[in-house]
């Protein structure tokens, strides 16, 4: 039984009298979706780094920070921008990845690539089981259960000073060469390229994962999750594979940051850094991963400027800045730049008639 | 997916039945011990004032509301403790009296969502959406099928509200139901439009069963081959349009209301 061949007057495209209108509507409509095809500007702007790296050869820690703390943005973009779960603590799977990769190095297991995916591993499984808690509920119950994960990761790696170091932190491992042969040098010249391609890795994964059937049923669920149970969707499992896989990639991020700075601080699992996530996203725009990508950037070379102008009170500029995005610029920087070009457009196409 | 529990049903021609179906909020009854069938194919009509439980009803049917007391049976299978998402999956589906859509997604989005949940794709992580030829050919028929193709790849928020109702039944649709269950589909359209939605509604294969809900009776009257009365969380009467037209207590109750709507 077929709905659509039971109607009469049911029309084939081709066999339509209006046949390249109607081709045109359903063209459109298939151009807006989803697609991992990469578009010209993005190749521009993963090229950006690139050029930074040759241009600010001195800033190449900044760089490696930015990277890192963007893969962590961007695994919430997936949860936040994509499913619509507001978290809080995101931080505490960022520093279960740091923590994992730390303590991997420290106890011999050096090569850097498997002791990442481990990091990402260890945090894949507290997120799935953190995750039956965080679906739970509504917004604020799961907001309040994001931010009760991170607080008691927090205190837990506080408590169990003798593994993590406490307040001291994870300090004194290190890390092999990557593939057996590029040393992780003192200009964090390798540090840089491998956290380039990492990220890089990451994002593409990303971009399938939002391109995809999953990915569509997660942004149906933030625009309307009360529709969702009549389609047949049970949106609770969908929940909670999205919030795993989030933690899992944040926990790369954390794992990244480990390697790359041979230190964890116990300040890379507390709830200001989970808010810090938050902060980059929503300042770049979320749900579009590149708001992710531009947020961090944008917030941690603010923080670097303004830490160095007004090193105590940087954070008030970084409120005003947080306000102005959030009340002007809707969608985020990024989704204010996509807005502007369609207006552009439409200005620059008005005065040349 | 869907299992054919028809066999084992002891009338293979219902589709859709209840047994003394209750709900009770505090003191509050809003259906009583409502009994009620749905034979295959039906177009069913459920009229009644406001308050009378007629959503309610809707409500517990696809498992939104569970039952204070009772049964619903789909088929032959009693279907009272499966969940909402269960029941969809076993052949039922709904449109909403207010619109219950996805604002920020387009039209196509929603269907083929709709479509891929139905094929047990929608969890598929590892292919791209557009490449699902054959899940979004279908998409657009139906989409076509409902004079929404000009509207196919614009944001459901953007459409005028006789549209969106339209997307309603596309999804409700989508879901390839064998019992449809229709709350108030032209609510809220202007009067003259609301012929477009029930043309769409009249052109559905005949195997597939109607309920719905409507309040204009010359809709009632021409799209429905039997009308089930509620007043009061009460089955007062049921039979076919030319009956109760001319049942006097239905006319109280509508005439006694000041004539509704």
């Amino acid at each position: 039984m077929t709905i659509v061949s039971g109607l009469p007057h049911s029309s084939r495209p081709l066999a339509s009298r209006s046949g390249s209108s109607r081709m045109n509507h359903r063209s459109v409509a298939v151009d807006r979706l989803a697609s991992p095809r990469p578009r010209l500007f993005e190749a521009v702007v993963w090229l950006l780094p690139a050029v930074a790296y040759f241009v600010f050869p001195d800033n190449l820690a900044l760089g490696v920070s930015i990277m890192t703390y963007a893969v962590a943005v961007l695994a919430l973009d997936l949860v936040l921008g994509y499913a619509g779960i507001v978290s809080l603590g995101h931080a505490a799977f960022f520093g279960i990845g740091a923590y994992a990769a730390g303590l991997l190095a420290a106890n011999g297991w050096r090569e850097p690539l498997t002791g990442l995916l481990l990091a990402g591993a260890a945090s894949l499984m507290i997120g799935f089981f953190a995750s039956f808690l965080v679906v739970r509920g509504k917004d604020l119950t799961r907001l309040m259960v994001t931010l009760g994960i991170g607080l008691v990761v927090y205190e837990l790696a506080n408590r169990l000073s003798s593994i993590t170091g406490g307040m001291d932190g994870l300090s004194g491992f290190e890390v092999s060469p990557i593939f057996g042969v590029f040393a992780f040098d003192l200009y964090g010249k390798t540090a840089w390229w491998y956290v380039y391609g990492v990220s890089l890795v990451v994002f593409i994964f990303l971009r399938f994962v939002v391109s995809s059937p999953f990915g569509l049923s997660l942004r149906a669920i933030r625009e309307g999750v009360n529709r969702m149970p009549a389609l047949g969707a049970s949106v609770n499992s969908r929940l909670r594979i999205a919030f795993t896989i989030s933690a899992g990639v944040a926990g790369i991020a954390g794992g990244l940051l480990a390697q790359t700075t041979q230190f964890v601080g116990i300040d890379s699992l507390s709830v200001p850094r989970a808010a810090e996530f938050l902060v980059m996203l929503v300042l770049g725009g979320t749900g579009r991963l590149y708001g992710a990508l531009a947020g961090t950037a944008i917030f941690m070379i603010a923080h670097d400027y303004l830490a160095d102008i007004d090193p105590v009170y940087w954070e008030f500029w970084m409120g005003l800045l947080l306000m102005a995005v959030v009340l002007f610029a809707r969608g985020g920087i990024v989704g204010a730049l996509f807005n502007l070009v369609p207006s552009l457009k439409a200005r620059f196409g008005r005065a040349a008639q | 997916m869907r299992t054919d529990t028809s066999i084992l049903s002891p009338d293979a021609n219902i589709a859709l039945s209840t047994e003394g179906l209750t709900k009770v909020w505090g003191s509050f009854v809003a259906n009583s011990d409502i009994n009620f069938q749905l034979p295959v194919g039906a177009r069913h009509a459920i009229i009644g004032p406001n308050g009378a439980g007629k959503t309610t009803f809707i409500n517990m049917l696809t498992g939104v509301l569970p039952p204070s007391s009772g049964r619903v049976f789909l088929g032959g299978e009693d279907v009272t403790a499966d969940a909402q998402e269960r029941r969809v999956r076993k052949g039922i589906a709904r449109t909403f009296q207010i619109n219950n859509l996805f604002p920020g997604l387009t039209v196509l989005e929603s269907v083929l969502l709709a479509i891929l949940e139905r094929k047990g794709m929608a969890q598929h992580w590892f292919r791209p959406l557009n490449a699902h030829a054959a899940e979004i050919e279908e998409a657009l028929d139906l989409i076509t099928d409902l004079g929404l193709e000009p509207q196919a790849g614009e944001e459901v928020k953007t459409l005028a509200y006789g549209k969106q109702r339209l997307v309603e039944i596309a999804l409700a649709l989508a879901t390839r139901p064998r019992i449809l269950l229709l709350d108030e589909p032209a609510a809220g359209i202007p009067a003259g439009e609301s012929t477009e939605v029930f043309s769409v509604i009249a052109r559905l294969p005949s195997d597939v069963s109607i309920l719905f809900i409507e309040h204009d009776m010359e809709l009632v009257r021409r799209f429905s081959q039997r009308i089930t009365v509620l007043v009061g969380g009460k089955v007062l009467t049921e039979g076919a349009p030319d009956e109760i037209m001319s049942d006097p207590r239905v006319r109280e109750v509508y005439l006694g209301e000041g004539g509704h709507d």
